[in-house]
C-alpha cells in the first residue's frame, strides 16, 4: 500500500507539471485549431529566466522562497512576451493561410527557439537551484511525498482552477469561449479576435513557465532541449484528454503521469513509454476525440 | 503595419535580454594547421578527432599531446632521422564527418595517426584506414566491438574497454563497499547499456552481492522519481549506473531528496567535473570509474610540466591516454625502422614503452596491456583517486 501511495504522488506531480504545459496547447487549439510546437520551448525559456533570476538574487542573498515566487513571476512575465511574440511573428500573418502552413511555421518556430537559446546560453546542462525548501511539517509523509512534489502539485492546482474560473467568469473568458466555437460569429458580433488569440498565448505561455521552473528546481538541472520532451509528452496529455478541452488536458496530464509511473513501479522503467503510448493508441481507438473531447463532426 | 513594427522591436529587445545573461563561455575554435608539404624528411602523424563543436575538450588535447611528443623527438634528431610533422583533422566526433577526416589524412599520406576520439566516429573512419594500411591508435574510443571483434587488425588504443569498465565498477562495489542487494540501472544507450551489462555479468558470476534490479530509464526524462521508488522498495544499498552524467546528476539528486542514501556507483561518462557541477552538494561521495592514472609516474609527471610550460594551462580529458598513444605509435615506427604496416604492427605488440598510462605494449587484439580502470570518488567537488 505504501508503495502504492509513493507511485501514486510520483504520478501526481509528474501529471500536473504534463498538464500545465499541455493546458497551453490545448487552449491555443480550441481558439485556432493550431498545434503550437513552439510550446515546449517557451517552456523551456521560462526555466532558462527562473536560472537567471535565481542566479542574480541568490547572489544577493535573498531567502529562498521569496526567490522562488520571484523568479516564477519574471519567467511568467517574460515567457509571456515571447508567446505573444512568436504568436505575432510565425502565426499571425499566416492566419489566412491553409492549415498547413502555421504548421511547419510552428516548427520552425521551435527549432528556431532552440537553437537560439543554444548558441545564446549554453549547450551545456546547467545546474539549477534548489528553490524548494524542505518543511518540516512534511517530515511525516517524506516517505510518499516530498516538499517540492507537494508544491508542484498545489500550485499546478491553484493555477488550473484560477484559469478555469477566469475562462467562466470573465469578459475575456466569454469571448474566448466565443472565438473558440466560432472565429467569424464572434468576430461579427464584436469580439476582438486578435486580442483573443493573443490573451490565449499570453495565458498559454505564462502556465508553461510556471511549469518550467517548478520542475526545473524540482530535477535540477535544465538544458537548452528539456522542452522537447516535455512539450511531446504534454501533447501527448493534451491529445489523450481531448485537445480543445481544458479538463480535459489536466486529466489527460494526470492519467499520463499515472500510467508512467506504475508502468515503472509495477512492470519496469524500460516500457515506460510504451505503456504511455499504448494507452494513447488505445484510448484514441474507442474514443478518437480524446477522454473528455467533443465528438463532433469536423468543421471544413 | 505599426504592430508588425512594434513586435520586431520587442524580438529584438528580449533576444538581447537573454544574450545578456549569457552564462556559457565562447568556445575558441581551433583551426586545423596547414597540412605541411609532404617533404622527404617528414613523418606525418595525424591526429584526428573532435577538436570543434561540443565535444571539442574530449580531442584538443591530443592535439597538444601529439605536439609535445612530436617536439620532443624533433629534439632528439626525430625519428629514422625524420621530422615527426603533427596534422589535426576535425571530426566533431560525428561519424560522416570522421569518414572526411580519414580519406583526407590518407590522401595527405600521413604515416600513422593518433585517434578517432569517439567510439561512434572511429567506427566509421577504420574501414578507409584499413584499406590504406595505415595503423591507428585512439586514446579514448572505449567501444567493446572496436579491438575484442578482431575485425580492425589496424586499430589499437591506450584506454581500456567498456567491458573491463563494468566488471572494475562491479568488483569494486563487492570487494571495497561490501553491498549486498545492487540496482543496476542504464540509459539503453550502447555505451550505458553495455556497461551495466558487463557490470551485472559480474555480480552474478561473483555471487557475493545479488542483482535485485535491472531496468533501463528514458535519457531526458521529467524526472525519475517512479524508478527510485523503486530502488528504494527492493532495498537495495547500491545503485550502479551506465550511461552519462545528465541523467546520473538527475538521479543522485532525487535520490537524495527520498531521503535514499546509497552508493551510487558509475562510469567514466559520469566522471566529468559537469556532473559535480550540476549536481552540485549530491554529488558528494558518489563513485566513478575512469581511465587509470598513476600519478606517481614519471613520464606523466613530466608530460604535464611540459604542457604547462608549452600551453600554460593544465590539459584535459585523454590527455595521458594520447600522450602515451603517440609515444607508442612513434617508438613502434622508430622500430620497425619505417612506417612498412607489418613491422610497425610487430613492433607494438612486442616493445615495451615508459608512458604516462604505465609501461605497455599491445596483445594481439589492439589492446594495450596493463591498462585499467581505477575508481575515484567526489570529495570537496573533486574527484579523487579511491583504487
Amino acid at each position: 500500500m505504501e508503495y502504492f501511495l509513493q507511485l501514486f504522488f510520483s504520478g501526481l506531480s509528474r501529471g500536473s507539471v504534463y498538464a500545465l504545459i499541455a493546458l497551453g496547447y490545448t487552449m491555443v487549439y480550441g481558439i485556432i485549431e493550431l498545434i503550437n510546437f513552439a510550446h515546449g520551448e517557451i517552456y523551456m525559456i521560462g526555466a532558462f529566466m527562473g536560472l537567471i533570476v535565481a542566479g542574480v538574487l541568490t547572489a544577493m542573498g535573498w531567502p529562498v522562497l521569496s526567490i522562488l515566487v520571484i523568479a516564477i513571476i519574471v519567467s511568467v512575465l517574460y515567457s509571456a512576451a515571447y508567446g505573444y511574440t512568436v504568436e505575432k511573428i510565425a502565426y499571425k500573418p499566416l492566419r489566412g493561410a491553409p492549415r498547413l502552413a502555421p504548421l511547419i511555421s510552428a516548427i520552425g518556430m521551435s527549432i528556431l527557439l532552440q537553437n537560439y537559446i543554444m548558441l545564446a546560453q549554453t549547450p551545456d546542462f546547467l545546474p539549477f537551484p534548489r528553490l524548494i525548501p524542505d518543511l518540516d511539517f512534511m517530515e511525516r509523509f517524506s516517505m510518499f511525498l516530498g516538499t517540492s512534489d507537494l508544491f508542484i502539485i498545489v500550485t499546478s492546482l491553484v493555477v488550473m482552477v484560477a484559469l478555469t474560473l477566469f475562462i467562466k467568469f470573465t469578459r475575456m473568458g466569454k469571448a474566448m469561449r466565443a472565438t473558440a466555437q466560432n472565429r467569424k460569429m464572434a468576430m461579427l458580433v464584436g469580439v476582438n479576435v486578435d486580442q483573443v488569440i493573443s490573451a490565449t498565448f499570453v495565458i498559454g505561455s505564462s502556465l508553461a513557465a510556471v511549469g518550467g521552473v517548478l520542475i526545473a528546481t524540482h530535477v535540477g538541472q535544465i538544458n537548452f532541449v528539456i522542452g522537447f520532451l516535455a512539450g511531446i509528452k504534454a501533447f501527448t496529455a493534451a491529445v489523450l484528454g481531448g485537445i480543445g478541452s481544458i479538463p480535459g488536458a489536466v486529466l489527460g496530464g494526470l492519467v499520463l503521469g499515472w500510467t508512467e509511473s506504475f508502468a515503472t513501479g509495477y512492470v519496469s522503467s524500460d516500457y515506460e513509454d510504451v505503456f504511455a503510448f499504448c494507452l494513447l493508441v488505445l484510448i484514441l481507438i474507442f474514443r478518437p476525440a480524446g477522454l473528455l473531447g467533443k465528438q463532433r463532426a469536423q468543421k471544413v | 503595419m505599426k504592430a508588425k513594427w512594434f513586435s520586431t522591436v520587442l524580438a529584438v529587445a528580449m533576444a538581447g535580454m537573454l544574450s545578456m545573461g549569457c552564462a556559457g563561455e565562447k568556445k575558441e575554435e581551433k583551426k586545423a594547421e596547414a597540412p605541411a608539404p609532404a617533404a622527404k624528411k617528414v613523418l606525418v602523424l595525424g591526429v584526428a578527432g573532435a577538436q570543434s563543436g561540443d565535444l571539442a575538450s574530449y580531442g584538443l588535447p591530443s592535439v597538444n599531446a601529439a605536439k609535445l611528443v612530436a617536439k620532443d623527438l624533433n629534439a632528439k634528431g626525430g625519428v629514422n632521422g625524420m621530422q615527426v610533422e603533427v596534422l589535426p583533422m576535425d571530426d566533431q566526433c560525428k561519424p560522416e564527418l570522421a569518414t572526411n577526416a580519414a580519406t583526407k589524412l590518407v590522401s595527405e599520406k600521413v604515416g600513422i595517426v593518433l585517434g578517432h576520439i569517439c567510439s561512434g566516429a572511429t567506427k566509421a573512419a577504420l574501414p578507409i584506414y584499413k584499406d590504406a594500411k595505415i595503423i591507428l591508435m585512439s586514446p579514448s574510443a572505449t567501444s567493446t566491438e572496436l579491438t575484442q571483434s578482431g575485425s580492425y587488425p589496424n586499430f589499437f588504443r591506450t584506454i581500456s574497454y567498456d567491458l573491463i569498465q563494468g566488471k572494475a565498477a562491479a568488483e569494486f562495489a563487492v570487494t571495497e563497499l561490501k553491498v549486498k542487494k545492487v540496482a543496476v540501472i542504464h540509459d539503453k544507450g550502447d555505451y550505458g547499456k553495455g556497461f551495466a551489462e558487463s557490470a551485472k555479468k559480474a555480480l552474478e558470476d561473483g555471487k557475493a552481492a545479488k542483482v535485485v534490479l535491472f531496468e533501463g530509464i528514458t535519457p531526458g526524462g521529467v524526472d525519475y522519481s517512479a524508478v527510485i521508488q523503486k530502488i528504494k522498495s527492493t532495498g537495495a544499498d547500491c545503485v550502479l549506473f551506465g550511461g552519462y552524467h545528465p541523467e546520473a546528476s538527475k538521479i543522485v539528486t532525487q535520490m537524495h531528496k527520498k531521503g535514499l542514501k546509497i552508493a551510487f556507483v558509475s562510469d567514466d561518462g559520469v566522471k566529468d567535473d559537469t556532473f559535480i557541477k550540476t549536481a552540485g552538494a549530491d554529488a558528494e561521495g558518489v563513485y566513478a570509474t575512469g581511465p587509470q592514472i598513476l600519478a606517481d609516474n614519471e613520464v606523466y609527471k613530466k608530460a604535464l610540466a611540459d604542457h604547462e610550460k608549452e600551453f600554460g594551462s593544465k590539459p584535459g580529458a585523454f590527455f595521458p591516454q594520447a600522450y602515451a598513444a603517440s609515444q607508442a605509435l612513434l617508438n613502434a615506427v622508430a622500430k620497425a625502422g619505417s612506417t612498412d604496416y607489418d613491422k610497425v604492427v610487430a613492433a607494438l605488440q612486442n616493445e615495451y614503452i615508459e608512458t604516462p598510462v604505465g609501461k605497455i605494449k599491445f596483445d594481439a587484439k589492439g589492446d594495450a596491456e596493463g591498462v585499467s580502470f581505477s575508481v575515484y570518488q567526489v570529495k570537496n567537488g573533486k574527484y579523487e583517486l579511491v583504487k
